[in-house]
């Protein structure tokens, strides 16, 4: 099983047995595999690869075909406890309407995504190059990723559309980072819910 | 051509049935009989069985070749056998003709026992679900009391799916392929115009034209006519024959000019040689018929609450016969029940046909999805 990533830990323990959840960008399916194993969850992935199908299915995860920028049409409001999204965000052109449609399909969200703002990011930046690193390992000619924004970022948009941060856990490459994320975590995951 | 890695030479057989099937038409039919063929070995805990089901135009005979013509080749050939996608070294492979088919089951160009004639007209309308019993009960015969999957493109697909309905304890896994839980008014539309080809043949003669020593070649020849445009999908055929003109020029005739219409009248003439029309209007009925959700009021989550298989549910870009939108019909309603499903929308330029074809991404995520399959 390829992709078992630190981050995995962390959402497991925000899932409770038993629970029906979905992974948006599902991959392979190893999260999803990982859920089942540890917590038994009812678990569907949604891709939109040919390859990462193919894989999620070998693994013996439920993966469903579907284009993501378009929403979740067909899932219903409230159906799934949990809707995670790991490290898929910044690759995705609809920011604004997947986070609204996560929150509409389940109770709350799990979104995590590597932060712009992390210094050796900026150094990079102050050098000249744009970065590259473990949680941004692509070049710039070839990244899938369309957004560029940091953690401070990402609380301003929760904020601005009525997202509640239940909970945030920041990440220096794998160690748990408490002070300054914004500047000293290269990974941001977060706990989410709808407001009132 | 026979392919490497065939089950090799294969013999139908018949089974016969003296327990009278009730139709949901309401009819009765007597005495029937099936003709079936196998691959593959049943394993001593009888776990490893795997029904294919056909749609319009299939068969019993599924894959293989027989050893009087070895041309004749299985339907499904590139997906069954040794090292295919559903390998046979794993599972126990079943192909049956339904009833109401022309291919050896019992159907309007077989004998009725009743009568010592051939059925014609008089053979009962048969359903999707009169199909599945009649399944079950060849099952039954086998010693097959659970299928590890039962599967099926398109029609075959609608089988598939109502086994995880009538039967929900007796299939484990169900692949419904290019298909759909219900036809849309212009799927039933294109059924109709090829049914009142046959109809308004005058060689059709109310269905006994065996009688009178014809065959409505000419309606039959229509109905796959038109059957067939809608099996393509628009890109493929221009990418076969655009507006290819035969003396490449327009000659001002009604004779073939565009390549396009010598395939067609060509398709249509070597299927209505060897296809019978009363099977061709039975079997259109069945797919116009099949609509598990109507008793439940047209909702589909309602009616697929009885399954309880592993869904694999496959659709094709290019096909608008039986559209992706379709099999997301079936997925949503099967998450809603919380059933274990899976589904590719698979990137194919060759339409409805599309299922058919040994296309790698498909070939590769049945073979994955088999793989999983423990027996």
């Amino acid at each position: 099983m390829a992709g078992y990533r630190y981050d995995y830990e962390v959402i497991a323990q925000w899932i409770e047995p038993g629970e029906k959840v979905l992974d948006l960008g599902c991959g392979d399916g190893s999260l999803l595999h990982h859920l089942m194993a540890v917590r038994q969850v009812q678990g569907y992935g949604v891709e939109n690869d040919p390859d990462k199908i193919l894989a999620s299915v070998r693994n013996g995860v439920n993966v469903i075909q579907a284009n993501m920028e378009r929403g979740l049409i067909g899932l219903e409001d409230g159906f799934f406890d949990h809707v995670i999204m790991s490290l898929s965000l910044q690759a995705m052109h609809n920011t604004q309407g997947i986070l609204a449609e996560m929150l509409r399909v389940a109770r709350e969200a799990v979104v995590s995504f590597p932060n712009f703002g992390y210094w050796r990011h900026r150094q990079s930046i102050l050098n000249g190059r744009m970065p590259v690193s473990e949680s941004l390992p692509h070049q710039w000619f070839n990244t899938p990723n369309v957004r560029f924004f940091t953690i401070a970022d990402f609380e301003a948009l929760c904020e601005l559309n009525g997202i509640v941060i239940h909970e945030r856990l920041a990440f220096d490459e794998g160690k748990v980072v408490l002070e300054e994320p914004n500047f000293l975590a290269s990974v941001a995951v977060y706990r989410l819910g709808r407001s009132g | 051509m026979i392919q490497p890695q065939s089950v090799g030479v294969v013999t139908p057989q018949l089974a016969h049935f003296a327990e009278p099937l009730r139709l949901r038409s309401g009819e009765t039919l007597a005495d029937y009989e099936l003709i079936y063929e196998t691959y593959g070995t049943l394993n001593a805990e009888r776990s490893n069985a795997v029904l294919v089901c056909h749609a319009l135009s299939g068969s019993h005979h599924v894959a293989g070749y027989y050893a009087d013509d070895p041309r004749d080749i299985g339907w499904w050939d590139n997906l069954i056998g040794p090292g295919k996608p559903l390998d046979t070294r794993k599972f126990f492979v079943i192909g049956v003709n339904n009833l109401g088919g022309c291919h050896g089951s019992s159907g309007p160009s077989t004998l009725n026992p009743a009568t010592g004639k051939l059925w014609g007209a008089d053979f009962p309308f048969v359903t999707v679900e009169d199909w599945v019993d009649a399944q079950a009960r060849l099952a039954d015969r086998l010693g097959i009391e659970r299928f590890a999957a039962v599967v099926g493109g398109s029609l075959g697909g609608m089988q598939a799916l109502s086994w995880t309905l009538q039967y929900p304890e007796r299939i484990a896994n169900a692949a419904v392929i290019a298909s759909a839980a219900k036809l849309t008014a212009q799927n039933i539309a294109f059924n109709e115009v090829a049914r009142q080809a046959i109809l308004s043949d005058p060689d059709f003669h109310g269905g006994h034209y065996y009688e009178h020593g014809v065959v409505p070649a000419r309606g039959l020849k229509l109905a796959r006519m038109v059957g067939h445009i809608t099996y393509l999908s628009d890109d493929s055929m221009a990418t076969k024959f655009g507006r290819n003109l035969r003396h490449g020029k327009a000659v001002y005739s009604y004779d073939v000019e565009f390549e396009v219409e010598s395939y067609l009248r060509y398709q249509g003439d070597k299927f209505a040689g060897m296809f019978d029309a009363n099977t061709y209007l039975l079997i259109t009925k069945a797919l116009d018929y099949f609509d598990p959700a109507f008793e439940h009021g047209g909702n589909l989550q309602a009616a697929l609450a009885r399954a309880s298989a592993n869904f694999l549910v496959v659709s094709f870009t290019t096909d608008w016969r039986f559209a992706p939108g379709r099999s997301h019909e079936i997925v949503y309603a099967l998450l809603h029940n919380r059933r274990n499903v899976s589904y590719a929308d698979i990137e194919c330029p060759a339409g409805h046909d599309s299922f058919l074809l040994d296309e790698p991404r498909y070939h590769a995520l049945l073979s994955a999805w088999f793989d999983r399959i423990e027996v």
